[in-house]
């Protein structure tokens, strides 16, 4: 597996050339995005650099406390990813805490079911396995719960009278929110659906592809790749199911009143 | 009898007074002053304290859907969540009678919401509260989008049902209004609610 073409770091400074002309052309059309281009490049490389050292590191030890910990600190900067995309964010603890849990409950669940009974690493916890597919899990499933939880917020708060009219005509609180949970999970769902739709087709998922550049043959990385999105799927369905009744649940109280008092202040 | 201590929210300063059965309270005051701020406590839409019973019956005992079919209250600008009319009324043929005192035709029903003037809605609104057969109802300004004759309409229909023993809390702006249909009116005034002489 060994007949892959190894990159220098001058092939990869060859490559950034185009990230300086998208900020070129953001001072030519006068986009004002330069700035960020530039900063978002860089926070990549320098986060893709300290990961492959972590990566390194735990390959060389393969210990659960190791391991564990490093997914853990992924699922946390999720969670705050999470919080960070939501307009109007829950307040409080909840902000931040609601999408950390539901990580914990979609992606982490589905990532140790499949390394103990798909893929049977030895250990099962060989961050060589563990980490890759739970980062995958976890970036779709982030933008999922995301979207579960911005959408809830804002069906709430467009569709306040709508839901306060069910409540006074004696709707429970499950009743008045029903279609606005509906809304709220059709649109966590859609990016995956979107995706399982295109793949092979228009896009060849990296994952894939990167397999293929390894040397592996691709009807190995073809059957790797159909399995991740399972696990995709069903991380992000289990977790943008539960990101969006929690909100609904503290979006409401157990007298059956809409309580977008609990809401933060809106981000400008 | 619905019967109100020292309800209090954020707004709202304690209130306490009661509401005999078969009886019309009409509520005024200046905009902003708290009477929306008080039907929503009464039907426990918003957090609030203090304590409310209907016929004896504490409303912390009683689950908050089952309290608001017998509290109903009626929003000056009433909420709609399905496209047509009918798909609003949990028991069309109840509500049929009371569409058509209130001046609209029964094939209203098939009508979409948006073809509905807000004069129209009120009416609606209102015809979708009865239709639950509420002991209390909690009116926010329900004539304010419609013409005398539709006014009247629904002054008559009220007092009907009034005279029949429901019991209701009328807010308007027109003094006017508030003689003829309640014999007794609160004023709020900077959230303070007070029993006004006649």
């Amino acid at each position: 597996m060994s007949d892959y073409l190894t990159l220098s770091y001058w092939d990869i400074a060859l490559g950034s050339v185009f990230i300086f002309i998208n900020a070129g052309l953001s001072v030519a059309l006068e986009l004002g995005v330069h700035k960020r281009i530039l900063i978002a490049g860089a926070r990549m490389v320098v986060q893709l650099a300290i990961m492959g050292l972590i990566l390194t590191a735990l390959f060389a030890v393969v210990s659960p406390f190791w391991t564990s910990l490093a997914a853990l600190g992924m699922v946390l900067f999720a969670g705050r990813e999470i919080a960070a995309r939501q307009d109007r964010p829950l307040g409080g603890l909840w902000s931040y805490g609601l999408g950390t849990v539901c990580m914990m409950i979609g992606p982490m669940v589905v990532t140790v079911f499949a390394l103990t009974t798909v893929l049977r690493s030895d250990p099962w916890y060989d961050p060589r396995y563990a980490i890759p597919v739970l980062g995958m899990i976890l970036g779709n499933a982030m933008t999922g719960i995301a979207l579960g939880i911005s959408g809830l917020v804002s069906g709430l708060d467009t569709r306040r009278a709508a839901v306060e009219a069910q409540l006074m005509l004696g709707a429970t609180r499950r009743q008045a929110m029903a279609p606005v949970i509906r809304q709220a999970l059709r649109s966590a769902l859609m990016p995956i659906i979107n995706s399982m739709s295109a793949t092979g087709i228009v896009s060849l998922p990296g994952m894939m592809t990167g397999q293929i550049l390894g040397g592996v043959a691709p009807e190995q990385a073809v059957k790797y790749q159909i399995l991740i999105m399972f696990l995709i799927a069903g991380g992000t369905g289990i977790g943008a199911v539960a990101a969006v009744m929690g909100g609904a649940y503290r979006l409401t109280d157990n007298r059956h009143r809409l309580r977008l008092d609990r809401l933060g202040a809106e981000k400008t | 009898m619905l019967e109100i201590t020292d309800l209090q929210r954020v707004g709202l300063k304690p209130a306490s007074f009661s509401l005999p059965e078969g009886a019309c309270i009409a509520v005024r005051g200046p905009s902003g002053s708290g009477k929306t701020l008080l039907m929503r406590a009464i039907a426990d839409l918003d957090p609030n304290d203090g304590r409310v019973t209907l016929n004896g019956e504490d409303r912390a005992a009683i689950p908050a859907p089952l309290w608001r079919r017998r509290v109903a209250y009626v929003p000056a600008e009433p909420g709609w969540w399905a496209e047509t009319v009918g798909e609003h009324f949990d028991d069309w043929p109840r509500a049929v009678p009371l569409i058509e005192r209130l001046g609209l035709p029964q094939e209203v029903k098939a009508w979409p919401l948006v073809r509905c003037s807000t004069g129209e809605r009120q009416r609606l609104a209102l015809a979708r509260a009865l239709a639950l057969q509420p002991h209390v109802l909690l009116l926010d300004e329900p004539t304010a989008a419609l013409d005398a004759a539709m006014a009247g309409a629904v002054e008559t229909l009220v007092l009907e049902l009034v005279a029949g023993g429901m019991s209701v809390l009328w807010v308007t702006h027109n003094p006017e209004q508030a003689g003829r249909v309640a014999r007794r009116i609160l004023t709020v005034e900077a959230g303070q609610v007070r029993e006004a002489a006649p």
